[in-house]
C-alpha cells in the first residue's frame, strides 16, 4: 500500500509542476503580445535614400559623448572601404553598400536601435539596463559585470566591449544622448548634425504615419516596408531603403517577436526549478532511504 | 523695449518697401544677384550662392527651387493638387517656411499642436538647402563636396579632427576592429 501511495505522489506532483509552468506560460506570453512600447516613445526615422556618407553623425557622436579622438579624420572616407561595427570608440558607425544595378551606392548609420522590449536588458542579471518612457535603452555602468551576455542577446550586434580599459572593462553603446539631450525633450546629436536630415526626430508613432506618407507618395523609390516597425517587437530607430535591406546589410530574418518571447517561457521554468525540485527530490531521496536507515540502525540496535 | 518694437516696425517697413513689387509679379531677374547663407554657419563659414547665375541655369524656372511661392506654375503632380492656383505667397526666402531650428521640441510640439496640418514631415533649413542644391548639383555634373560650396571654420576643424586636428598617419588602423 505504501508504494502505491508514493506512487501516486509523484504522478501529482509532476502533473501539478506540468500544470502551473503551462499557466505561467500562457499569462506571460499574453504580457509580452500587449506591450508594444512607450506610447510616447521618441525614435528617429533613418532615410537611406537620403543619405550621402559625409560621416557628420558619427563626428557629432563623438564630441557629444567625450569618445576619444578617431584613427582617422570624420571628412577621412577610405573607412568606408570596408564595412565597420559599433566599437567602445564609435557608437554609431556608417558603412557604404553597392547595390546591384544601381549606380549609385546606399550608404546606412548604425547604432543601437532602441527596441521596445530590448534583448540586451532581459539578457542582464545585474539589471544594468532601462528602457525609459522617452525611449531610449540607457544602462547603469557601474554595476556591470562584464559578462558580455547583452552582446550575445542583442540582434544588432551593436553592444561593445572597452577591452581596451585594463581595470574597469564595460559595455558601452549609444544612449540616444539620453544624458545630455532626449532626456530634456531634445534630438540626439547625429540627429542634429545630418546635413540631409536622413534622421526624423519624432515620436515614434508619428514616425511610422511619416514613413508610409513617404512609401505612399514615392512608391518607385522606397521599399515598401518601414524596418523596425515591427522586427523584433518594434524598434524606436527604423529605416526607409531604395534597395531591398537584405542588400544594404539589414537581417531580414529576425521576426516580428520580441527576443525576449523566445526564452521567456524557459526562463519562467527556471525559479521553479531551482525552489521546487532541490525539496522535491531531497524528500523522494529521504523516503528511498528511510528504511535502509531504519534497518541499520535495527542492526546497530542488536 | 521700445527701441526694440522701433525697430521692429522699421524692419517691417523696409522689408515691405524692398519686397513688394516680387509679391504679385515676380519674375526671374528681380531676385537678389547674390544671397549670403550664414544661418547656420558655425562648422563652416557662410556661404555666397551666386543666385544671378541659378536663375541662368535654371532658365529662369524659379519653381525648380521655390516650389511654388512665385506664382510660378509647379510640375510636381502630388503639389499641383493643391497648388495649381495658388498664386505668389508673402514668403519667399527658403527660411521662411523651413524651420532652422527643426527637431527642437518647441518646433514638434507646433508640428503636434496642429492637427489639420498637412505639410507635417518638411525638411528643416539645413535639409532643405543640401537636399535642393546638392541633388541638383549631381544631377548636373556640379561640384558636390563638402567643401566645395563651404569652407570649415577652426570649429569645424576641431569637430571633424580635420586640419590642425587631423590624429598623426601612423596611428591609421590596418582595419576596423569591434
Amino acid at each position: 500500500m505504501k508504494a502505491m501511495n508514493r506512487r501516486k505522489f509523484l504522478k501529482g506532483s509532476l502533473l501539478g509542476g506540468a500544470a502551473a509552468s503551462v499557466i505561467s506560460k500562457r499569462k506571460n506570453a499574453d504580457a509580452s503580445s500587449s506591450f508594444g512600447g512607450y506610447p510616447d516613445a521618441m525614435g528617429v526615422l533613418v532615410d537611406l535614400t537620403r543619405c550621402i556618407g559625409c560621416r557628420s553623425c558619427e563626428a557629432a557622436c563623438n564630441k557629444e559623448q567625450g569618445l576619444p579622438a578617431p584613427a582617422q579624420s570624420f571628412d577621412d572616407l577610405s573607412v568606408l572601404d570596408h564595412e565597420r561595427r559599433t566599437s567602445e570608440g564609435a557608437y554609431t558607425v556608417v558603412n557604404r553598400y553597392e547595390i546591384p544595378g544601381k549606380d549609385h551606392p546606399l550608404f546606412r548609420k548604425i547604432q543601437c536601435n532602441h527596441c521596445n522590449e530590448p534583448a540586451c536588458l532581459t539578457s542582464c542579471f545585474v539589471n544594468a539596463y532601462t528602457k525609459t518612457p522617452e525611449g531610449a535603452v540607457i544602462y547603469d555602468a557601474t554595476v556591470c559585470v562584464g559578462c558580455r551576455t547583452c552582446m550575445i542577446a542583442c540582434p544588432f550586434y551593436v553592444p561593445a566591449y572597452s577591452y581596451s580599459s585594463v581595470l574597469n572593462p564595460v559595455v558601452q553603446k549609444c544612449i540616444f544622448c539620453y544624458d545630455t539631450r532626449l532626456k530634456f525633450g531634445r534630438p540626439p546629436a547625429c540627429v542634429e548634425a545630418c546635413p540631409r536630415e536622413v534622421l526624423t526626430f519624432g515620436k515614434r508613432k508619428d514616425l511610422i504615419k511619416i514613413g508610409n506618407q513617404r512609401i505612399q507618395n514615392h512608391p518607385d523609390l522606397y521599399e515598401d516596408h518601414i524596418y523596425g516597425e515591427k522586427e523584433v517587437g518594434g524598434t524606436s530607430w527604423m529605416y526607409l531603403s531604395s534597395a531591398p535591406f537584405d542588400q544594404v546589410g539589414f537581417d531580414t530574418d529576425l521576426g516580428t517577436q520580441p527576443i525576449l518571447s523566445y526564452v521567456k517561457e524557459f526562463l519562467t521554468v527556471v525559479p521553479m526549478v531551482l525552489t521546487i525540485w532541490p525539496a522535491l527530490f531531497a524528500g523522494f531521496h529521504l523516503l528511498a532511504t528511510r528504511k535502509d536507515k531504519q534497518k541499520k540502525e535495527e542492526k546497530s540496535e542488536i | 523695449m521700445e527701441q526694440i518694437q522701433k525697430y521692429l516696425y522699421g524692419a517691417v517697413l523696409v522689408s515691405l518697401l524692398c519686397f513688394s513689387p516680387l509679391q504679385n509679379f515676380a519674375v526671374a531677374g528681380d531676385g537678389p544677384d547674390e544671397v549670403e547663407i550664414d544661418s547656420l554657419a558655425q562648422l563652416y563659414e557662410p556661404v555666397y550662392f551666386d543666385h544671378a547665375m541659378h536663375e541662368e541655369v535654371t532658365d529662369s524656372n524659379c519653381a525648380v527651387c521655390h516650389h511654388h511661392t512665385l506664382g510660378t506654375q509647379i510640375e510636381d503632380e502630388n503639389c499641383m493638387r493643391c497648388h495649381a492656383e495658388s498664386g505668389a505667397t508673402d514668403e519667399i526666402a527658403c527660411q521662411e517656411c523651413h524651420s532652422s531650428n527643426r527637431f527642437e521640441a518647441e518646433d514638434l510640439a507646433r508640428i503636434d499642436a496642429d492637427k489639420t496640418l498637412y505639410h507635417r514631415d518638411k525638411v528643416g533649413l539645413k535639409a532643405a538647402y543640401h537636399i535642393r542644391c546638392m541633388n541638383c548639383h549631381e544631377e548636373m555634373g556640379a561640384a558636390n563636396g563638402c567643401q566645395d560650396c563651404h569652407s570649415r571654420t577652426d570649429a569645424g576643424n576641431k569637430f571633424f579632427h580635420a586640419g590642425n586636428y587631423a590624429p598623426p598617419e601612423s596611428d591609421k588602423p590596418a582595419g576596423g576592429g569591434h
